[in-house]
């Protein structure tokens, strides 16, 4: 119980087609001196991060920024996968980059990361997965809630692209289901 | 991605094949490693964490097979156009200067990136004075950069890239098709010389004028990559040029004092 109590938290977001407007609104409404590291990771098509970055920045109460390999973890930031890199978090709550192989056509890949996450955060993550067209992510969260963590699946009739947590929520593997309003207002009374 | 082999048993199998083996993982970040070695673990469908010790410790070749997996090995043509645009712009006029010239791929995965230089030195007229050292932990693939076959599917990707990078050539005049790969052309390959070399354990073996490692270090922790920069510092002329992955960087280390970055690409020029 008491390594429980003393378990570190992390939110890490999940997000493909449809999902860029849906973090950029949690991160607008996370409340000022929001506590935990958030972690995002999306699938696109172009290969620059720096533009996301700025996009999510313009309005973000947290400060946004790409992950960069070997960076240590610290609260109250927002980080973003790069392009064209799975995202791990190691042990000691820094990031590592792989280049392996993609993983449901995509690196960086959900369930990759929502994985490495899980092994470092254990009970203390909060696994968020948004809109989306593609099956990425469930395996992600079926491990954070093995792992005790929590599950919130965005609700797919308020998703723009409802396949992604549809299939989280079919396959049983969500804990929550929200909108983008009801995650924000969850994430601040964490 | 089930998690079959534990932490602790990762370590035990790491000392095992430092052990046996005398290869050292040990300074490699864990999370990626933990990956590759659960994947084969699945893959190769053992029944219990024992016997996959038990094989690896006794059965050389499956070593081997260890050795191909576990390494990232995912590489391309002119991977980051940018990274070549300015090699090919900021780094060959610089090397033009020079009577004779030393480069070493470290980490050369299959050799499309030496591939890839070795066309811009060619379109530069630096080819015939150039040397090429490509090297590589993982034998299998060293094996197959020396043959210099790509599979074709491939190959409108990485002519993309070419052009991309600042290539005017018809890419298609560097190599010949057959059947699903191409294979590129003897001048490019002549100028080439491939071997293992382990940048963990073995030492500096030349002096160069550009060392790449590019990629190869996201997998290393801290203190061996500063182990590396130390090895590639010894390799490197003074004036030499080192050209790191597009997330790899020398900031954090003190050494980069005696380096000076190369426009906004990552790539860092001895200067002491
Ligand atoms: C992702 S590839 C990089 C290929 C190419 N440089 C690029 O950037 O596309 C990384 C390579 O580093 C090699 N490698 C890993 N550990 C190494 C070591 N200790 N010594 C030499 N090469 C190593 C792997 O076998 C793999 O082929």
């Amino acid at each position: 119980m008491e390594e429980s109590y003393l378990e570190q938290r992390c939110v890490i977001i999940g997000g493909s087609a449809g999902s860029l407007q849906v973090v950029q609104h949690i991160l607008n409404k996370l409340k000022p001196g929001f506590q935990l590291p958030v972690i995002i990771v999306l699938h696109r098509k172009t290969d620059h991060t720096s533009g996301l970055t700025d996009v999510f920045n313009y309005r973000s109460t947290l400060p946004v920024k790409e992950a960069e390999d070997k960076e240590i973890i610290n609260p109250g930031t927002a980080y973003v996968a790069p392009a064209d890199y799975h995202l791990l978090i190691e042990k000691d709550l820094s990031f590592s980059l792989d280049g392996s192989e993609k993983v449901h056509y995509s690196r960086p890949s959900i369930d990759v990361s929502f994985d490495a996450a899980s092994e470092a955060f254990g009970a203390g993550l909060i696994g968020v997965l948004l809109s989306g067209a593609n099956a990425d992510g469930t395996k992600g969260l079926e491990i954070i809630r093995a792992k005790g963590g929590i599950s919130i699946v965005q609700n797919p009739a308020s998703a723009q692209v409802p396949f992604m947590p549809k299939h989280a929520i079919e396959s049983g593997v969500a804990g929550l289901v929200m909108t983008a309003e009801e995650i924000s207002e969850y994430l601040n009374l964490l | 991605m089930e998690k079959v082999v534990t932490d602790q048993q990762i370590e035990i199998l790491l000392n095992d094949l430092l052990e046996k083996y005398g290869y050292d993982f040990t300074g490699y970040t864990r999370a990626s490693l933990k990956r590759r070695i659960n994947r084969l673990f699945s893959l190769d469908k053992f029944p219990s964490f024992a016997e996959f010790r038990f094989r690896l410790r006794t059965d050389e070749r499956y070593f081997a097979r260890f050795i191909e997996e576990i390494t990232v090995n995912v590489t391309e043509m002119f991977r980051d156009a940018g990274f070549f645009k300015t090699l090919k712009e900021e780094v060959l006029p610089v090397l033009a200067t020079y009577p004779f010239i030393r480069i070493w791929h470290a980490g050369c995965s299959t050799g499309e990136e030496v591939y890839s230089t070795a066309i811009f030195l060619k379109e530069a007229n630096l080819l015939h004075k150039s040397l090429l050292y490509a090297t590589d932990l993982n034998p299998a693939v060293v094996s197959r950069a020396a043959k210099g076959m790509f599979p074709l599917h491939h190959l409108k990707q990485y002519s993309q890239n070419y052009h991309q990078a600042g290539g005017t050539a018809e890419f298609s005049s560097y190599y010949t098709a057959a059947y699903d790969h191409v294979i590129f052309s003897e001048e490019l390959r002549s100028r080439m010389v491939f071997s293992t070399h382990n940048l963990v354990s073995e030492s500096s073996f030349n002096q160069f004028q550009l060392v790449m490692c590019r990629n190869v270090l996201i997998y290393f922790d801290k203190e061996l990559q500063g182990k590396v920069f130390a090895l590639i510092d010894e390799s490197l002329d003074p004036l030499g040029f080192l050209a790191l992955g597009s997330k790899e960087s020398m900031k954090m280390f003190p050494i980069v004092s005696r380096y000076r970055q190369v426009g906004k690409e990552k790539i860092w020029r001895k200067v002491t």
